[in-house]
């Protein structure tokens, strides 16, 4: 209350009187502090050290082995390295897969978070829904692919996937593997745009309610759009996890070197049909699997590596944009 | 507590400019002198020839309200006149912000609130209208400013739209903005460019920012929740004065720890004390002549 308080007369000496700050300095830590401070600042260095190692090796092996001809030929069985075609299939099956896989996700994601964050009502089941969705989150991928497989091999979803000519349906197929790869990726659009919309005060959603405005149109014109960048940001997150994903392809997918498509429509008929995926066929092309191609595996590993950075930079790119908004 | 069946006497207020003794004691609290006194006292006695008040528009009957099992407001019944600006003191906690939430409805979006009593607009119970036409007719500001992450334009449009309507379009309503800009005091700082983010306006400006989206749809109350405790001396000051003039024209129902600025703008003055309406009345009698102990205690508290 005191605005009349004059501040007191400035009554510092000149500079070159004055001592030394006393700061914080290292030397006057105790002994098991500088240990703990060391083991922190060295473990730091390690992570630095690890990746800084994954990603000049796959460098270095993927420049030396890469070249354009091998992104833009299709594979073919081989049992000699220079017979084996190049990586096109796997590359497009990975952005099919991808496509499908977020094109679930987000919707799905946005609206059950957005159904938690603004309504949320009954209580148990919305804690239904969020346990529910940890528990995904938390299921090994071969689980997931595994329980595909059971749901799509029913014969009433026989449409969706390849089918032998003798009638058996085998549930495997880009739309089998792209809704399973949903189920990845749909944690990491759900967290973020919860956090997202929870971090949005209470009372920018009452200034659109007291203007008159519906729940839902203030979700609508107001919630949404300012979690755009959470949504893209956890759509970057589970892209990432979509294309790393390895068990889902080999299970669902049929990870067969080239697409084959089921029928003759053009694209439903790739849908429907399998194919493989960079990581699918790094696997079967190193030495692990019966690819025998080492160096097209360095190859596919290393454009693999590339997009899942690009994926992450877009991640930070996003969350950055948001903050300094 | 049946202080406001009391007839406010027109000449007694016509006095108040020509009586600046309590008035520099609200100024010795150090709060912010929003205009100097020569422009201060003819914009008060102009203001005061309009006479106490226009018809009555909201009616509060005997509320409470009880969030869970804790009552926030007790038993309340006040008026609420048009032309005329009631404010709201008392001590923090005590049901204000409450019963102001509760005049357009707004408890409702609270877990576990309930209430018991009426809330009449225009003779109506505000539970038979639709929440949103209610809404459109008691306008809100909020403590924060908080103009939504769009353009100026866009956020008095988005009032004025019903619900996400993309129509009527931006010919159409460059009117209706420009006329809510002026009349929140905003046009002049933002005619230039009204497609600059609202965001990028200063703290007081966004206040007056959301004065002109809550008058844009030509309310007849606005309530306002310590619309000023977020600005600096100078934006406050405008906004007092701001209010002055809203209260021509509309009722106005303002919330306010600060007791001077209930003084500065408000022609009725409401004190609540844990959730009662201690005391209701005329500004001048409340804060001169308070009938009830506890209100002369934090009237007095608050001055010395």
């Amino acid at each position: 209350m005191a605005a009349t308080i004059e501040a007191p007369a400035p009554v510092a000496p000149a500079p070159h009187q004055r001592p030394a700050p006393r700061g914080d300095r290292l030397s006057s830590w105790k002994w098991s502090h500088r240990l703990a401070f060391l083991t922190c600042w060295a473990c730091g260095i390690a992570l630095c050290a690890v990746t800084l190692a994954i990603v000049v090796y796959m460098g270095v092996r993927g420049i030396q082995y890469l070249n354009p001809e091998l992104l833009f030929t299709r594979p073919t069985p081989g049992l000699q390295q220079h017979t084996t075609g190049g990586i096109l299939d796997p590359i497009m099956g990975t952005v099919i897969l991808t496509i499908i896989g977020i094109a679930i996700a987000v919707p799905l994601a946005v609206t059950s978070a957005v159904w938690l964050v603004e309504y949320g009502k009954p209580a148990p089941l919305a804690r239904a829904v969020e346990s529910g969705i940890e528990v995904v989150a938390g299921t090994p991928d071969i689980v997931i692919a595994i329980f595909g497989l059971a749901i799509f091999q029913l014969p009433i979803l026989a449409p969706l996937s390849f089918t032998a000519s003798g009638g058996g349906v085998f549930g495997r197929s880009f739309l089998a593997a792209g809704a399973m790869m949903s189920l990845i990726a749909l944690p990491m659009v759900f967290g973020a745009t919860r956090e997202g919309l929870m971090s949005i005060p209470t009372h920018v959603r009452e200034a659109s309610w007291a203007l008159g405005k519906t729940r839902i149109c203030t979700i609508r014109t107001i919630l949404l759009p300012q979690v755009r960048a959470n949504v893209a940001t956890g759509a970057a997150l589970g892209m990432g996890r979509i294309v790393g994903d390895t068990a889902v392809v080999v299970v669902l997918l049929g990870a067969t070197l080239q697409l084959e498509p089921q029928g003759d429509v053009p694209i439903l008929g790739n849908l429907r049909g399998t194919g493989s995926t960079l990581t699918s066929y790094v696997y079967g092309a190193s030495p692990a699997g019966e690819g025998n191609a080492p160096q097209k595996a360095y190859a596919a590993a290393f454009v693999l590596l590339l997009i899942v950075l690009t994926l992450n930079f877009a991640v930070d790119y996003l969350g950055r944009r948001k903050e300094t908004r | 507590m049946s202080a406001h069946d009391r007839v406010v006497d027109p000449f007694l207020d016509d006095a108040v400019p020509s009586l600046p003794p309590p008035r520099r004691r609200v100024r010795l609290d150090r709060t912010p002198v929003p205009v100097p006194e020569t422009q201060d006292a003819p914009r008060r006695s102009a203001v005061r020839e309009r006479g106490p008040g226009g018809p009555e528009r909201m009616r509060v009957e005997r509320l409470s309200v009880l969030y869970g099992e804790k009552p926030a407001v007790k038993d309340v019944s006040l008026p609420i006149h048009a032309g005329e600006a009631l404010a709201l003191i008392g001590p923090s906690g005590c049901g204000k912000t409450t019963l102001l939430r509760t005049l357009n409805r707004l408890t409702e979006t609270t877990a576990g609130a309930t209430r018991e009593g009426r809330v009449l607009l225009d003779g109506v119970d505000v539970e038979q209208l639709e929440v949103t036409a209610l809404r459109r007719r008691v306008a809100m500001v909020f403590q924060q400013p908080n103009p939504f992450p769009m353009s100026i334009f866009d956020n008095v449009a988005y009032a004025i739209r019903v619900q996400n309507k993309k129509r009527p379009g931006r010919r159409e309503l460059e009117p209706q903005v420009a006329d809510a800009l002026r009349r929140a005091g905003l046009w002049d700082e933002v005619a230039g460019d009204l497609d600059r983010p609202a965001l990028r306006l200063s703290g007081g400006q966004q206040q007056r920012l959301c004065i002109a989206r809550a008058i844009a749809t030509r309310p007849e109350v606005l309530l306002m929740d310590e619309p000023c405790s977020a600005l600096d001396p100078r934006s406050t000051a405008v906004i007092e004065e701001l209010i002055g003039e809203l209260r021509r024209e509309l009722a106005v129902v303002i919330v306010t720890h600060n007791l001077a600025q209930a003084h500065r703008v408000g022609d009725k003055v409401a004190f609540m004390y844990l959730g009662d309406l201690v005391e209701f009345g005329d500004a001048q009698q409340v804060f001169e002549d308070p009938r009830a102990e506890r209100t002369r205690d934090y009237v007095a508290g608050a001055f010395g």
